[in-house]
C-alpha cells in the first residue's frame, strides 16, 4: 500500500462572517490549499468532502471548476472532516489515485447545536433534558469527583486557548482572558462557565494530498500521514444525550481511536510531540488527555499548573487556541487541527511556533453521539 | 413547580406512568439474554445484540451518579419549561437503579451546594407547564430521598 503525504493546506478564516456562505469558505480553502503548492483544480485527481449544516459539499465545483472529477460528499457528525481526510488517505493507499483533496466548511447559527427528544412527543426536549452542554458538565462532574481535579484546572485551559488563538491571525476569538475572567464569567452548566466553552461558528479548511513517493514533487516540506483512524462507542460508554447509560462502563470511543492509530503509527504517546485535542469545552481537553494516553487520569492538575501543556511545555495543546478560540464550524473543525500541525511540522507557525522542533503531531476530535477521529503526522 | 389541583396530562405516552400515590414509574426493557437493562424501552440490546427484550418497570430510587444545573433557559419549543423572568435553574443528573441501569432525569435541586455524587435520591413527579387546555404538564424528577418538599412537588391530582 502507498503512503500519503499532505503536500497543501488552505484555510478560510474561523468566525462569523455575515453575508459568506459556508460552501463559499470552502472554496476559498480550497484555492488555498492549491496555492500553498502550486497546483490547479485541474490537477485534483478526486475530491471528498463534507459539511454538517451548510449544503452538499460537490456543488463546489461549479465554482472551483467542472473538471469532471469524481467527488464523494461525506456527512460524519463531528468526525465529517477527518473522515473526509481519512476518506483520501485510503482513496490513495489503495492505489486508486495519485493525488487529491479533503475539504471541510461549515456555518451554524448562534445555538446551533439543540437536539430533538428521540421519539413520540418530543418528552426529551420539552423535560429540558436536550442540551448537549449539560453532558459535557455532568462528564467534568463525575471526573472531578474521580480524580481530584478542580475549577481553576478548567480555567487554565480556557485561558491558554484565548492566549493561543490571540497569535492565530485564523482564530476567530483572539482577546486573551485571565483564569479569574473565565471562573467569573456567566454559568451555563455547572462547572462551566460561558467561556469554557466553545460555540458554534463558520469556516472551511482543505488539504491535498498524495503518494507519498511523489510528495516532493510539489512541495519542499511534505507531512506525512502515519495513521487516521476513527472509532464509535462501545457499549458503557457514557456519551453525549442519552437519556440512560449502562452501569458498566467503558473507557469511550477517544481511547479506542486513539489506541488503534498509535498501533498504525507504530508509535507511542511518548512520540509525540504536540497535539491538538478535542476542547469543545474545557473540561474535555483535560479528560482527553487521559483518554488519548498523554497522562494517567489526575495527573492533568499538576500538568497544567506547571504549564506542560503550554506552547513552550513538555507536550503543547491546542496550539492554535483549540475550539474554544476557533469555535466550531462541525465540517472544518477537525481538520483544522490537522492544518495547525502541517503548520508546526514545517516550522510556519510563526508567534505560536512550538519551541521542541516537532517530529510528530497527533490530532483528536470527538463528538455525538460517540465518536472519535485521531491522525497522527511526521515529517 | 408548585403543587396544582389542575388536571394532568403526562408529558408523552409509553414512557412512564404515575403510580396511586401519583410517584412515576419509568418504563424500562431487560434483555431477555443477557439481562441488560434499557431505559427508554427498545428491543435490540447494544450490550449483547441479541433482539428481545422483556418491559418491566424501573425502580423509582437510587442514587445520585452526576449531576449538573441547567442554568440558562432551554430554547422553548422544544421545551415545555418556563421561560424569561419566570427561568429557574434546575438540576440535571444521571441517577443510578440498583443493578439496572443509570437514567438522566430532572432534578428537583437547583444549587451546586446541596447536589452531591453518592447521595439517595426518589422519584417524582413535576409539572413543567400547562398545555392549551389548561392540564398541567406532568414529567418525573429525582429529589433527595427524604426531603420535606418532596411531597408538594409530587402535584396531586384530585
Amino acid at each position: 500500500m502507498n503512503d500519503v503525504a499532505i503536500v497543501g493546506i488552505g484555510m478560510h478564516e474561523f468566525g462569523r462572517h455575515d453575508g459568506v456562505s459556508g460552501k463559499r469558505m470552502g472554496v476559498v480553502a480550497v484555492r488555498r490549499a492549491l496555492a500553498d503548492c502550486g497546483l490547479d483544480w485541474s490537477d485534483m485527481q478526486f475530491a471528498v468532502g463534507g459539511s454538517m449544516d451548510a449544503g452538499a459539499a460537490d456543488t463546489m465545483v461549479s465554482e472551483v471548476g467542472l473538471t469532471g472529477l469524481p467527488f464523494t460528499n461525506v456527512v460524519n457528525g463531528c468526525a465529517t472532516g477527518g473522515t473526509a481526510l481519512s476518506q483520501s488517505v485510503n482513496t490513495i493507499k489503495s492505489g486508486a489515485a495519485d493525488l487529491g483533496i479533503a475539504i471541510g466548511f461549515d456555518k451554524h447559527e448562534k445555538g446551533a447545536f439543540r437536539i430533538k427528544g428521540p421519539r413520540g412527543k418530543d418528552w426529551y426536549g420539552g423535560s429540558g433534558l436536550a442540551l448537549t452542554t449539560q453532558f459535557f458538565g455532568m462528564k467534568i462532574t463525575r471526573y472531578m469527583h474521580d480524580h481530584g481535579i478542580t475549577q481553576d484546572a478548567l480555567a487554565r485551559v480556557s485561558a491558554k486557548a484565548f492566549r493561543n488563538g490571540a497569535m492565530n491571525p485564523m482564530a476567530w476569538r483572539r482577546k486573551p482572558m485571565t483564569e479569574e475572567q473565565v471562573l467569573e464569567s456567566m454559568m451555563l452548566s455547572w462547572p462551566l462557565t460561558q467561556y469554557m466553552f466553545c460555540s458554534p461558528g463558520e469556516g472551511g479548511v482543505a488539504m491535498i494530498v498524495c503518494r507519498a513517493d511523489k510528495a516532493k514533487e510539489y512541495t519542499d516540506t511534505p507531512i506525512y500521514i502515519k495513521a487516521a483512524a476513527m472509532r464509535t462507542r462501545q457499549f458503557g460508554s457514557f456519551e453525549v444525550l442519552a437519556p440512560s447509560t449502562a452501569i458498566d462502563r467503558d473507557p469511550g470511543p477517544t481511547t479506542d481511536a486513539s489506541k488503534a492509530a498509535f498501533e498504525m503509527a507504530g508509535l507511542g504517546p511518548q512520540d509525540v510531540d504536540i497535539a491538538q485535542l478535542q476542547d469543545t469545552e474545557s473540561g474535555a481537553e483535560i479528560m482527553h488527555m487521559a483518554e488519548n494516553g498523554f497522562c494517567e487520569h489526575g495527573e492533568q492538575e499538576d500538568m497544567l499548573a506547571r504549564g506542560d501543556t503550554e506552547i513552550n511545555g513538555r507536550l503543547p495543546v491546542n496550539t492554535d487556541g483549540g475550539c474554544l478560540a476557533n469555535g466550531e464550524p462541525i465540517g472544518a473543525s477537525g481538520l483544522r487541527q490537522v492544518y495547525e500541525n502541517v503548520l508546526q511540522l514545517r516550522g510556519q507557525a510563526g508567534e505560536r511556533q512550538v519551541p521542541n522542533d516537532p517530529k510528530v503531531a497527533y490530532t483528536h476530535v470527538y463528538g455525538a453521539p460517540g465518536i472519535s477521529g485521531v491522525t497522527i503526522l511526521s515529517r | 413547580m408548585t403543587a396544582s389541583t389542575a388536571n394532568q396530562t403526562l408529558v408523552a405516552d409509553g414512557v412512564f406512568r404515575l403510580d396511586d400515590d401519583g410517584r412515576p414509574i419509568l418504563f424500562g426493557s431487560r434483555c431477555n439474554n443477557c439481562g441488560n437493562h434499557m431505559y427508554p424501552r427498545q428491543s435490540g440490546c447494544p450490550k449483547c445484540m441479541f433482539d428481545g427484550a422483556e418491559d418491566i418497570e424501573l425502580a423509582q430510587t437510587g442514587t445520585l451518579w452526576t449531576w449538573t444545573v441547567q442554568a440558562f433557559p432551554p430554547k422553548a419549543p422544544p421545551y415545555l419549561g418556563p421561560v424569561g423572568a419566570d427561568f429557574e435553574p434546575y438540576g440535571v443528573g444521571y441517577v443510578e437503579l440498583d443493578n439496572q441501569v443509570r437514567v438522566e432525569t430532572r432534578l428537583t435541586v437547583g444549587t451546586p451546594e446541596e447536589l452531591e455524587i453518592g447521595m439517595e435520591m426518589e422519584i417524582v413527579a413535576q409539572v413543567l407547564g400547562t398545555d392549551d387546555d389548561g392540564n398541567d404538564i406532568v414529567t418525573y424528577a429525582f429529589a433527595p430521598t427524604g426531603d420535606s418538599s418532596n411531597n408538594q412537588e409530587n402535584g396531586d391530582a384530585s
